[in-house]
């Protein structure tokens, strides 16, 4: 996990860099609200942004986020001060990121626990629907490919669905694909 | 009418338009109206908005398009918000660093001819292969972004192919502008001032030039906060209205700025706020500079929501077939200001749209001599909008 930290005290920013280098995280970055965080994500690319609730740069961090809402990346925020159930009362309203009552070394584990299942979850249902706009189109290719064999070899369904299979299988290809190389080499003739 | 809530925590964010809420405390117009004010300073816009979500601030100064984008769920919060207080108009400029001030050869500095200057040169960099040149604003849903993108456009620049736009916050403008990561901005009062008394970069263009007298901050409140709290909402816009009376007076500028700087709400030089809260004669080409109260400036016009929305939809902020209208009505409540007004005699204006861009010079709303007198309105390119 590439953890980027954004933390003005100095003290503070050390002891978190430390304690997520011992959870084997890695730390991409440890900047001040005073460095270009758009510059510091462009180049490290990090996985999670660990940032001080307080911090100036989490404006700069709602436009990253404006920019890339294609590809998210969770946010933790966390406070010097403030009420035991901030936590609870920033998620029922909706907040996007998890604001925490303070930050030492100790708590960091669970709270990148849950930015990082927050993530994984995310990813998953995105994957999901990738995967499922694969498969739809999988299923238009596959129809289409054996539609040209039944018509081009006149064979029965059943023949040209067996004889695109053998095809994938020789050429050591999915279905799907072998399918889109049938239909792309009939449209070159 | 009983109060529902006495004691208020409302955010702010350190800028000189943030003066109504800190004079309002200072000088007793909310305790005036039965409310204990906890003024709280907050780094961000980004923190103002997810503590009101939270209902960890009660109110909050905000950008004019705020509200909007919370109510439309375009924000990434998805708590909807609503304005009934403008809190002022004008104030933020586009400052340049001085190399490309020099490079621009400007025959005059007007909104045109910088735009068209800063045209050429762009073409002449992007023939030469040079990376783009990078201007900052605040935040994705403000009135910044809004402005420079209007000008640029304006003047036949892609915002987002000829140049990067990118998110830089106000106190670190000026560090940006002298390290030459960023070749210009637009951020309001005092960063523009600072950078030129500085001799870092040169402000060009202003945003009344832009369009004359346009909305600025707003008092922003939760749709869930403002029902529970129907009383104690009418009472602190009434007490705001008070105020904004009050620091429109030019005579009571200068204790003003006394204020604003002895709150130490922002870290800025006093003479610079000072300046900052001059206000010109009327009629100066540059405007009154930043107007709290005269020409209805309080008032929430439901035609400056339709305007922001529109926006937000040519730059593909919001999707083209957002319905502005419902999400106009909801986010700026006008009613709410008018029940407001009346319990300090404030007169309003009797409709909740206005066009924009038609009037180059004072006028009077509803063209009778008793109706409220309003300033310019006109946009840079002299474009006009319907306003519905």
């Amino acid at each position: 996990m590439r953890v980027m930290l954004v933390d003005d005290d100095p003290a503070r920013r050390a002891a978190i860099e430390a304690s997520l280098r011992s959870l084997e995280h890695e730390v991409v970055g440890a900047i001040t609200s005073a460095a270009d965080l758009s510059a510091a994500v462009r180049r490290h690319q990090p996985d999670v942004i660990l940032i001080d609730v307080d911090s100036p740069s989490r404006d700069t961090l709602e436009s990253l986020g404006q920019v890339t809402r294609d590809r998210p990346r969770p946010i933790v925020l966390f406070a010097h001060t403030g009420a035991p159930d901030t936590i609870k009362k920033a998620l029922q309203a909706g907040v996007t990121s998890y604001v925490v009552d303070g930050l030492n070394a100790s708590r960091l584990k669970p709270i990148l626990d849950v930015a990082i299942a927050r993530f994984e979850e995310f990813q998953a249902l995105r994957n999901e629907l990738e995967e499922t706009k694969s498969k739809l189109a999988d299923r238009r290719d596959i129809e289409k490919a054996k539609g040209l064999l039944m018509k081009r070899r006149n064979l029965d369904e059943n023949s040209a669905y067996e004889l695109l299979r053998r095809m994938a299988m020789d050429r050591n290809l999915k279905l799907g694909e072998a399918a889109r190389a049938l239909i792309a080499a009939a449209e070159l003739l | 009418m009983p109060l529902e809530k006495t004691e208020l925590k409302i955010g702010l964010v350190p800028l000189v338009d943030a003066a109504p809420l800190i004079i309002a405390r200072e000088k007793g117009f909310f305790a005036a109206h039965g409310l204990q004010v906890d003024l709280s300073v907050e780094a961000s816009w980004a923190n103002i908005r997810d503590k009101v979500a939270a209902g960890m601030l009660d109110a909050a100064h905000m950008l004019a398009p705020m509200p909007i984008a919370a109510t439309a769920g375009i924000d990434g919060v998805r708590v909807p918000m609503l304005t009934a207080l403008s809190l002022n108009l004008n104030g933020n400029a586009i400052t340049i660093s001085e190399s490309l001030f020099w490079q621009l050869q400007l025959d005059s500095i007007t909104p045109r001819e910088v735009g068209s200057r800063l045209k050429h040169v762009l073409e002449t960099d992007r023939a030469a292969g040079a990376s783009p040149r990078v201007f900052a604003h605040v935040f994705p849903f403000s009135t910044h972004n809004y402005e420079l993108r209007y000008w640029l456009a304006g003047c036949g620049i892609d915002p987002d192919r000829d140049l990067n736009l990118s998110v830089v916050p106000p106190p670190q403008m000026v560090k940006s502008l002298r390290e030459g990561s960023i070749d210009g901005f637009c951020v309001g009062a005092p960063w523009s001032e600072v950078a030129q008394a500085d001799g870092i970069g040169r402000v060009v263009v202003r945003k009344y030039q832009i369009w004359n007298n346009s909305p600025e901050k707003v008092l922003g409140v939760t749709h869930s906060w403002a029902h529970q709290n129907p009383n104690t909402h009418l009472a602190l816009i009434a007490a705001l209205i008070e105020t904004a009376r009050w620091l429109d007076r030019t005579e009571n500028r200068a204790e003003a700025a006394r204020i604003v700087v002895e709150s130490h709400a922002l870290e800025a030089p006093p003479e610079v706020v000072h300046e900052a809260l001059q206000a010109r004669s009327s009629g100066h080409p540059l405007g009154r500079g930043l107007v709290f109260h005269e020409g209805a400036a309080n008032f929430p016009w439901t035609s400056h929501a339709l305007w922001f929305i529109q926006q937000m939809i040519r730059w593909q902020q919001a999707p083209s077939d957002i319905d502005a209208a419902a999400v106009a009505s909801a986010s700026y409540r006008p009613d709410l200001y008018r029940a407001a007004a009346a319990l300090v005699g404030e007169p309003c204006p009797a409709q909740d749209f206005k066009s924009e861009g038609d009037h180059a010079r004072s006028w009077k709303l509803g063209n009778t001599d008793s109706g409220i007198t309003m300033g310019p309105d006109r946009f840079f390119d002299g474009q006009h909008f319907e306003g519905r």
